[in-house]
């Protein structure tokens, strides 16, 4: 499908729903807003609140269902991850290239993007239950934490609706011409809010609770995410350390 | 040769009353914070008994320390790639079931209770939720003097080891005080299981210690290490544990469980190490070889060529010198009358016990005409099994804590000679011969453990601030409050840093 017709062909239809100022706003400032609260307010917190930067696990208090919760949960995360850099980061050209038809590329999309996004949720969901009826967990538990799981949620129900429900009853949607196009342009610093106008609600929502959620990681326990240990297997097991002369890593 | 410097401790086991002062004095030291409740650097054990957290010797369930397998070294509960799959959940890892729930008493009822027929009582409270527990279960010493008895006994997982059965009876049975802190490690598998890299060992006085800042609560330390000594603060989700109050021992002074030790039965010193030898001395294969191949790693402090080393490596003339003065180092690696704590770990541990001499089960009831060669086979009838003794200090090897025990027991012989008469044929008798010693020694050994005073218990150097010298030079004309107020204007202060 030519992009170019495409595109004029969406923002045709588009620009009656919205405003022209409100998809500025919502497909230009907004993820610019919520991008730079994320990275500004990460790099204060860990230039300032090195003590603050944790996993704040509650292991200690309640075993069994992180047992089931919290593996369905990351991992779901991760996969989730991974299938949203293979939507929204790698261009649609690229599968094309390779052969892979647009057609066998939704069949595996909405697979393994259900499976992931199912993981998430129910992970979630359990993780949520957990921390509102564990005592042990729930005095612990604070707003933000409470805020996370059920944000979390949210963007991860959307998720699996759209790709479960919304892609095989309603329409297969092509969010590799609209939505990762757009995506990408944000980082070149050229949005093409245009691209967005057209897409299904549902979509739309979908992506705006998900940059809001970022913003919130500097504030809650998400930061974690940031320090994932990956250095570990390449470190020496054991670590010599001198009183004197180590110097504190700095940003 | 790789000369680091480490601060150790021996604990003398026979001097131990039970008494719990070093985990008090510790508690208000350093766990008295929320998040710490439940967390005891340093914990006083009746054994036989489970122990704190409950049954920390089953390393088929914490896996905790090293195995050697295939010919390699690696962490009981698995290497790096396996802690990263596993981060999510620890299956390893103990809950504060385990250690228990910390709990105060509602005091304030009493002050503002209505008024009635009956005693007003402080209900115990739990510390956690601030719920009224009204029957705690367990505690860190619930099970002191061997309360609970036979119910609690058979959770020693060195009981379940023994072959003979373990009488219950109060007139036949036995009981000893087991006082344990971080053992401060040569090979420590908390270090290796941390995934942040925040656990280190330092070098100048090899103690380990938590980087609060880089530490980002993976807590595979808290299993991974065998002793189960690294801790969970639940408040500010990091680790923590023992720092053998290096702020105390950097200025000279003992730690605070053992300056405050009613009983003397610690002893601190500095000891030399080739940490070129640790990785080696851990990885033999049988694991009655370790205590050999851990002794194996430490140097003679009067060696001219140690010395040499040792000053290479910038340990000074003071450190040198409290090395060859150490307590430490005369119990342990001259005398070996000091042994390691579960040295089948591999952590190559560096808190070492004198095993207790305890009651000969079968009364010696003709002690005055006794011989002397007849105090031989009673080691061998100690109250305490020495398989119990072998299995906690020796890897099971009765053999060692055999000869630890006529060491002990030719000292008690012959200070009796000396100084109430009696036996006095010791220097002609095969209980000095089977203990490897001489009555010099033995003389050294009880003034040691008997009547040293302070100066000779404690052989600390102060910090080795001379070591910063480089630094200070190549920090002139820097800003002295770099690290409050660098010039980049990144200001943090220490206040701010907290919480």
């Amino acid at each position: 499908m030519p992009a170019e017709a495409n595109r004029a062909d969406l923002s045709a239809q588009g620009g009656e729903k919205m405003g022209e100022m409100g998809e500025i706003f919502w497909w230009v400032v907004f993820p610019y807003l919520t991008l730079a609260i994320m990275i500004v307010g990460s790099l204060y917190r860990f230039a300032y609140n090195q003590l603050s930067w944790v996993a704040p696990s509650t292991e200690i208090f309640e075993k069994k269902w992180l047992r089931i919760g919290s593996p369905l949960f990351h991992y779901g995360l991760l996969f989730a991850f991974i299938g949203h850099v293979m939507g929204m980061v790698i261009p649609i050209e690229f599968y094309r290239g390779l052969g892979i038809s647009d057609h066998l590329y939704h069949d595996f999309a909405i697979y393994g993007g259900g499976v992931a996004g199912l993981m998430v949720v129910a992970g979630a969901v359990i993780l949520l239950i957990r921390k509102m009826t564990v005592d042990r967990v729930r005095i612990h538990a604070t707003f933000a934490d409470f805020f996370s799981v059920i944000s979390l949620i949210i963007v991860a129900g959307l998720g699996v609706y759209i790709t479960l429900v919304y892609n095989t009853t309603v329409l297969e949607y092509e969010y590799r011409t609209t939505i990762g196009p757009w995506f990408r342009s944000l980082f070149v610093f050229r949005p093409q809010y245009e691209l967005m106008t057209a897409v299904p609600f549902l979509f739309q929502l979908h992506v705006i609770t998900a940059f809001a959620l970022f913003a919130s990681i500097p504030f809650t326990r998400l930061v974690h995410l940031y320090s994932v240990p990956v250095h570990y297997p390449l470190r020496a097991p054991q670590q010599y350390r001198s009183r004197s002369r180590y110097r504190r890593k700095r940003i | 040769m790789n000369v680091k410097a480490q601060v150790a401790m021996v604990m003398h086991l026979d001097k131990c009353i039970g008494c719990h002062t070093c985990s008090v004095t510790c508690k208000t030291t350093w766990t008295n914070r929320p998040g710490m409740e439940y967390i005891w650097f340093n914990n006083v054990e009746t054994r036989p008994g489970p122990g704190y957290p409950k049954r920390w010797e089953d390393q088929d369930r914490y896996k905790g320390g090293w195995e050697y397998s295939n010919g390699k070294l690696r962490l009981r509960a698995g290497g790096a790639l396996s802690k990263l799959a596993k981060i999510f959940y620890n299956p390893n890892m103990g809950t504060l079931d385990d250690y228990y729930e910390p709990w105060t008493y509602d005091y304030r009822h009493l002050i503002e209770g209505e008024r009635s027929d009956y005693v007003l009582s402080a209900r115990p409270k739990s510390m956690i939720t601030g719920k009224y527990i009204d029957q705690p279960e367990w505690g860190s010493n619930w099970d002191d003097d061997l309360a609970g008895g036979s119910e609690v006994v058979p959770m020693d997982p060195n009981v379940e080891k023994l072959q003979e059965h373990i009488a219950m009876e109060y007139e036949k049975t036995f009981m000893m005080y087991l006082p344990r802190i971080c053992e401060h490690c040569l090979n420590p598998s908390c270090v290796a299981s941390c995934p942040s890299g925040a656990l280190y060992k330092r070098d100048e006085d090899g103690i380990v210690l938590v980087d609060q800042e880089e530490c980002r609560g993976w807590r595979f330390c808290m299993n991974g290490c065998p002793y189960n000594k690294v801790y969970y603060n639940w408040n500010t989700h990091k680790a923590e544990k023992c720092n053998f109050c290096y702020p105390r021992t950097e200025a000279g002074l003992p730690t605070i469980c053992s300056e405050t030790c009613v009983g003397r039965i610690r002893y601190i010193g500095v000891v030399l190490y080739d940490a070129d030898k640790v990785k080696a001395a851990a990885s033999v294969e049988d694991p009655q070889n370790l205590y050999e191949a851990q002794l194996g790693c430490f140097l003679d402090p009067f060696d001219p060529e140690v010395i040499a080393e040792a000053r290479e490596a910038g340990i000074n003339d003071e450190w040198i010198r409290s090395a060859q003065e150490s307590p430490v180092y005369k119990m342990a690696m001259k005398w070996k009358i000091a042994l390691p704590l579960h040295p089948e770990y591999r952590t190559l541990p560096m808190v070492w016990y004198v095993p207790p001499l305890s009651p000969i089960m079968n009364h010696i009831t003709n002690e005055e005409e006794l011989s002397t060669d007849g105090y031989i086979p009673a080691v061998d009838q100690m109250r305490i099994p020495m398989q119990y003794l072998a299995s906690i200090l020796a890897a099971d090897d009765t053999e060692v804590i055999r000869r630890v025990l006529l060491k002990l027991t030719a000292m008690r012989v012959h200070m009796r000679s000396v100084n109430v008469g009696g036996v006095d044929e010791l220097a002609k008798s095969r209980l000095l011969e089977e203990a490897g010693i001489d009555t010099e020694t033995v003389e050294d050994m009880a003034r040691l453990l008997g009547v040293s005073k302070y100066s000779e218990r404690f052989v600390i150097p102060t910090g080795r601030r001379e070591m910063d010298g480089d630094e200070l030079h190549y920090e002139q004309g820097a800003c002295s409050i770099e690290d409050l107020a660098p010039p980049e204007g990144m200001t943090t202060y220490p206040f701010e840093r907290g919480r």
